[in-house]
């Protein structure tokens, strides 16, 4: 058995040479707890480790309550956020932890089958999840049908009902759900989709316990995370954290630059964090207040000699590009935010008329996506004019910063693809 | 001898927006519940209305019948509920 404080709990291992079966029950052993597990769920406290931190719980008591004898659980490890790698780091170093999750929360739900999405440009990741399966066919344990889903890696593949969409009809591209909650379906069947590393976290829970599990982090944000780290630091790593640890000491764990302007929280759609709330503990209950939040656990560093403005700019306007499509407002709205952006990155004759119309498109785009894709990006932009106040007053007056034209750049952004060649299928 | 049923209650006109290709039919139609975006979007008024505005119920339905891709709905929300956002 694991001691309940012993770190880390789920990068248990090297990532790149994955546990094997038998290596992975000697690390963690290999009974499960029978009944009760969905009280133990509950009682764990988990929550999503996807972005929205939604009650694992409650999740699976929604799908459980479903009717229907054929029922799916999805494991998510798409990872469309550029600045993420957790689920990656996760997959090759503890994927039968996942797995185990998975199970479980089959159980828990009553479902047959569990698929496993990994975005097909990861190949390796893709590999090492075939072969944990493979290991557990040869096993041949009773139990869920597990299988491998390939999707085309977008941003919004990632977002549940585009995931399931693609499950159910090859097209990777939101939903519009009027009411929620919101059941997903496979066809007529309902599905439970949950994030690789809360599958990671059930597979613990479902063999220690809630007790154990609350053994790290406090009282309203229990557990750990996976956090991804990029930017200034050393090379870009993922390391476990308990939930509550400062961002300061996250950031000295990482090789980090000590004293950064800001920290982008929480992922593309997410929020910049100005570096003077360093000593923040790192959990959702300390950094609501501030705006932000822990998300999908993205960290990207932000230097001094860094411009946010310029990094806002790129980031949006891969965003924009990463839309779908399908909504007016966001296909529209967001080529238009970056638009903006991009007269006051460059510090143009037109950045004053640009702030202005930005502020008033953000208030215009957001609630108004068939998914939040938009919102996140209204988030993202919002938090850069209330961190970035000063330097974009510089921008407008004309005098762009020095690292404006410096071509270091820190937030990672793939390469911009056109619309047409964007890959849906 | 009518039955009188007392209106209680109230509505909110929703669009979905994957649907909605911005014909701008519905702002024809129910200018006091739609204002369009600068791309000819619909913006939608969140709060809700009483059902007891029969006018503006009247102008709802007509945005329903009117839209070409029918991407509008009608939706009742009882008394207690607070407005639903889009």
């Amino acid at each position: 058995m694991m001691d309940a404080t012993q770190m880390p709990r789920l990068l248990h291992g090297t990532p790149g040479t994955p546990h094997t079966l038998d290596q992975h029950e000697a690390v963690y052993h290999s009974t499960f707890r029978t009944s009760s597990l969905l009280d133990e769920l509950s009682r764990s406290g988990l929550t999503g480790r996807g972005g929205a931190a939604f009650p694992t719980a409650k999740k699976a008591l929604l799908i459980r309550e479903q009717r229907g004898h054929r029922k799916y659980v999805v494991v998510n490890a798409m990872e469309g956020e550029p600045a993420s790698h957790k689920d990656r780091t996760l997959l090759s170093t503890n994927p039968h932890l996942v797995l185990d999750g998975a199970e479980i929360l089959a159980s828990i739900v009553g479902a047959q089958r569990v698929a496993i999405t990994v975005a097909r440009d990861n190949p390796l990741v893709v590999n090492h999840v075939k072969r944990a399966l493979h290991e557990r066919e040869r096993r041949s344990k009773r139990g869920p049908e597990l299988e491998l889903h390939t999707p085309p890696w977008r941003y919004v593949a990632g977002e549940e009902s585009a995931l399931v969409h693609w499950l159910d009809d090859n097209e990777s591209l939101p939903q519009y759900r009027p009411r929620r909650p919101h059941v997903l379906r496979i066809g007529r069947d309902p599905v439970l989709l949950d994030n690789a590393e809360t599958c990671a976290n059930v597979g613990l829970i479902g063999r220690y316990g809630a007790q154990w599990f609350r053994g790290l982090g406090d009282e309203a944000t229990p557990g750990t995370q996976l956090v991804s780290l990029t930017g200034a630091v050393a090379q870009p790593t993922v390391v476990e954290v308990v939930l509550g640890t400062p961002l300061r000491q996250i950031l000295a764990a990482a090789g980090a630059d000590p004293s950064p302007q800001a920290l982008l929280l929480g992922g593309y759609g997410g929020a910049w964090l100005s570096g003077e709330y360093l000593d923040t503990p790192y959990d959702n209950a300390s950094l609501k207040p501030l705006g932000a939040a822990v998300g999908a656990g993205v960290i990207v560093v932000l230097p001094r000699q860094g411009c946010g403005v310029v990094e806002t700019h790129r980031v949006v306007r891969w965003m924009a590009n990463e839309s779908a499509r399908q909504c007016g407002p966001c296909a529209f709205g967001l080529p238009a935010l970056a638009e903006d952006l991009a007269h006051l990155a460059h510090a143009t004759r037109d950045a004053s008329p640009a702030l202005g119309r930005l502020i008033d498109r953000a208030g215009v785009i957001e609630g108004r996506g068939a998914c939040h894709h938009p919102d996140g990006v209204v988030r993202f932009v919002r938090s850069a004019l209330n961190v970035f106040r000063d330097d974009l007053a510089h921008h407008v007056a004309g005098n762009a910063c020095t690292g404006a034209t410096s071509p270091t750049h820190y937030a990672t952004v793939p390469t911009i693809e056109r619309a047409e060649e964007l890959i849906w299928e | 001898m009518g039955v009188v049923r007392r209106r209680s209650g109230g509505f909110v006109l929703k669009v979905n927006p994957i649907l909605c290709d911005g014909y701008g039919h519905c702002h024809e139609l129910a200018p006091e519940l739609v204002t369009m975006d600068e791309w000819g979007y619909p913006i939608i008024k969140a709060e809700v209305t009483p059902l007891s505005d029969l006018a503006t119920l009247e102008s709802a339905r007509y945005a329903v019948r009117g839209c070409p891709r029918q991407a509008l709905r009608v939706e009742r929300v009882s008394d207690d509920a607070g407005p639903i956002r889009r």
